[in-house]
């Protein structure tokens, strides 16, 4: 997928997430928006996986360690042909499998996940069996920023680096908000790039919105033989929702009806500018 | 004692027999190799060896993803730290992910003894028997713990295994045989009444059995390997039986075996029950044996209560 229409495919699934929390009337918003890019870069350009077959042993991992903005990837899933689209519709419905943490029973899905800090260890475990094994595949996982606080994050990275896990990618959604505020009042976790250095991963920033240069990055990770790649991109939670961007309550607001009609025209005035940029591109 | 090999001894060597021909078999460690007698293990297959450091989330969270990606991880650490600092992965990457990851808690319980609360794991089998989809199992002694091992490479999803750090007198004459999971082994048969017990409390319980046969007492002992899940028809056979149930473990009295087993009696087939284990207070410091005199897990203690409560029991049917 070029580059006009993965920024395309960002918007509409930024629309599915919107109208599927507004339906279900439960969700993480900001969270959701802000990793949208991120995914869409890795669902449908970096990561080799085959959605006809989720099981295929030689497929690229994803791990969402921030389990809670799950709703993204529920999209994007749906979008890919993972399970049917209609299927959004129960999200967070009862006795649905589409709850709002990745769950396993979902075709796509690698691991549960929910609880905080536990990612990257298992995405540790992935890549390990993948050295050792000589398999080629790449494991990402995608934690939060406020998710840095957690401990066991930090006894995951010293064992990827200890076993030198280059084939394994560490991202960071770092909207800079978690639910209290600010991850800087809340808990200080700054400076990121030399904490994860010093833990021995080849750490790359990036602007988390920019699809030319996440794509650059991600494919190209990882750029440093026998260490695992941190990729810290900078991203605005709610990003795209104008009115909701960067605002700590939107973490899990849902959108009234009016609010839902005005993020979409925006988000449907971003569309119809992208393609008219993407048409002048191909003129 | 006749025994001299412990039990985590019998893991590593069981899994090194059978590593040679399943290099999906993987042991990690949390610098716990020594304590887990895991250095040969580790020598002998280091592709299949994982060391972790001392970091008991990480080693859960390693495990589950080498099992999702088609290991056979056995993660050998302290049952005091495997069970309470790594139990949300353990709930989470482990059981409710369905990874098939074994977890071998090591020198559980009391095994420990003089160095306090914090090493001891008395309350594992409460909180791990809590989680679904997690099967926990204490095996007797060395013989089983081999069948065991076995089993544990052939059986695919999450498990909690207890053992202690010392030798365990032989409970069985050798190692042939089936292990079931789920499935009691009835030690010994009677009529009079029922011991129940698990891991090394087995031993304490036939021996409780030796005594009560010498005065004439029928008393069934009901070796209960597996905690979850638990062999509830084994247990209501024996409340139906025999009429009164003992349990005795080295555990807490609160949630553990004596609590499963009260569960499913005092639901489908009410019977007097006594519980015996470490009560609910720091454990006294001291050896094994010397512990479980102290609480009265002793054959002498348990065949007394048997006869206490028989005889409450005939007195009743009299009046």
């Amino acid at each position: 997928m070029d580059m006009t229409d993965l920024k395309i495919k960002a918007t509409r699934i930024r629309m599915d997430v919107l109208r599927m929390i507004h339906r279900a009337k439960a969700g993480h918003t900001g969270g959701s928006l802000s990793n949208t890019d991120i995914l869409t870069a890795l669902y449908y350009r970096v990561m080799r996986i085959n959605p006809a077959d989720p099981k295929w042993p030689d497929r690229d991992r994803f791990i969402a360690s921030k389990g809670h903005a799950v709703e993204s990837l529920w999209c994007i899933l749906a979008d890919l042909g993972f399970f049917p689209k209609e299927e959004l519709d129960t999200f967070c419905q009862f006795g649905t499998r589409l709850i709002g943490h990745p769950n396993n029973k979902v075709p796509g899905i690698e691991m549960n996940t929910g609880a905080l800090g536990h990612g990257l260890s298992i995405a540790v475990g992935m890549a390990l069996a993948a050295k050792r094994d000589g398999k080629g595949y790449r494991v990402f996982c995608l934690m939060g920023d406020g998710e840095q606080a957690e401990g066991s994050v930090w006894e995951a990275a010293m064992a990827g680096a200890h076993y030198g896990l280059d084939n394994l990618v560490g991202i960071i959604d770092r909207n800079g908000l978690q639910i209290s505020g600010s991850t800087e009042d809340v808990m200080a976790i700054e400076p990121l790039d030399t904490k994860w250095k010093a833990f021995g991963w080849h750490v790359v920033a990036v602007d988390g919105h920019d699809m030319d240069a996440l794509v650059k990055v991600l494919e190209s990770a990882p750029e440093v033989p026998g260490k695992p790649t941190l990729v810290l991109a900078r991203t605005v939670k709610a990003r795209g929702v104008s009115f909701a961007e960067n605002i700590p309550g939107w973490h899990h607001r849902v959108p009234n009806d009016e609010e839902l009609q005005r993020a979409l025209a925006e988000l449907a005035a971003y569309e119809a500018q992208l393609k008219r940029e993407g048409g002048r591109a191909e003129a | 004692m006749s025994n001299t090999i412990p039990n985590r001894q019998v893991i590593c060597e069981t899994l090194m027999e059978l590593a040679k021909d399943d290099r999906d078999i993987m042991v990690l460690a949390s610098d716990s190799r020594g304590s887990a007698a895991m250095g040969p293990f580790a020598k002998a297959f280091p592709d299949q060896f994982v060391e972790v450091g001392i970091a008991e989330q990480n080693i859960v969270g390693i495990a589950a993803g080498l099992a999702h990606s088609g290991k056979k991880p056995f993660v050998t650490s302290p049952a005091c730290f495997l069970s309470m600092r790594s139990i949300e992965q353990i709930k989470v990457d482990a059981a409710y992910s369905n990874t098939n990851v074994k977890l071998v808690g090591i020198s559980g319980g009391i095994s420990y003894g003089a160095l306090g609360m914090s090493h001891h794991s008395l309350q594992d089998i409460a909180v791990t028997r809590a989680i679904p989809g997690l099967a926990v199992i204490l095996p007797a002694d060395r013989h089983e713990t081999k069948r065991m091992t076995q089993a544990l490479v052939r059986h695919e999803g999450p498990v909690y295994v207890r053992i202690g750090r010392n030798p365990v007198e032989d409970v069985y004459e050798s190692a042939d045989g089936e292990f079931v999971i789920g499935k009691a082994v009835t030690m010994r048969d009677g009529t009079d009444l029922t011991i129940i017990a698990a891991g090394e409390t087995v031993r304490v319980a036939l021996d409780a059995e030796a005594l009560l046969r010498d005065m004439g007492v029928s008393c069934r002992v009901l070796n209960m390997h597996t905690i979850k899940p638990l062999d509830e028809e084994a247990v209501l056979r024996a409340a139906r039986e025999t009429g009164h149930i003992i349990t005795v473990e080295e555990h807490s009295i609160h949630g553990g075996l004596g609590a499963a087993v009260a569960e499913t009696v005092i639901q489908h087939h009410p019977v007097p029950m006594r519980i015996f284990g470490i009560p609910d207070e720091p454990a006294i410091a001291g050896k094994t044996a010397e512990v479980f005199r102290h609480y009265g897990i002793s054959a002498e203690n348990l065949a007394d209560a048997a006869l206490r409560l028989i005889s409450r029991k005939r007195q009743e049917r009299e009046r």
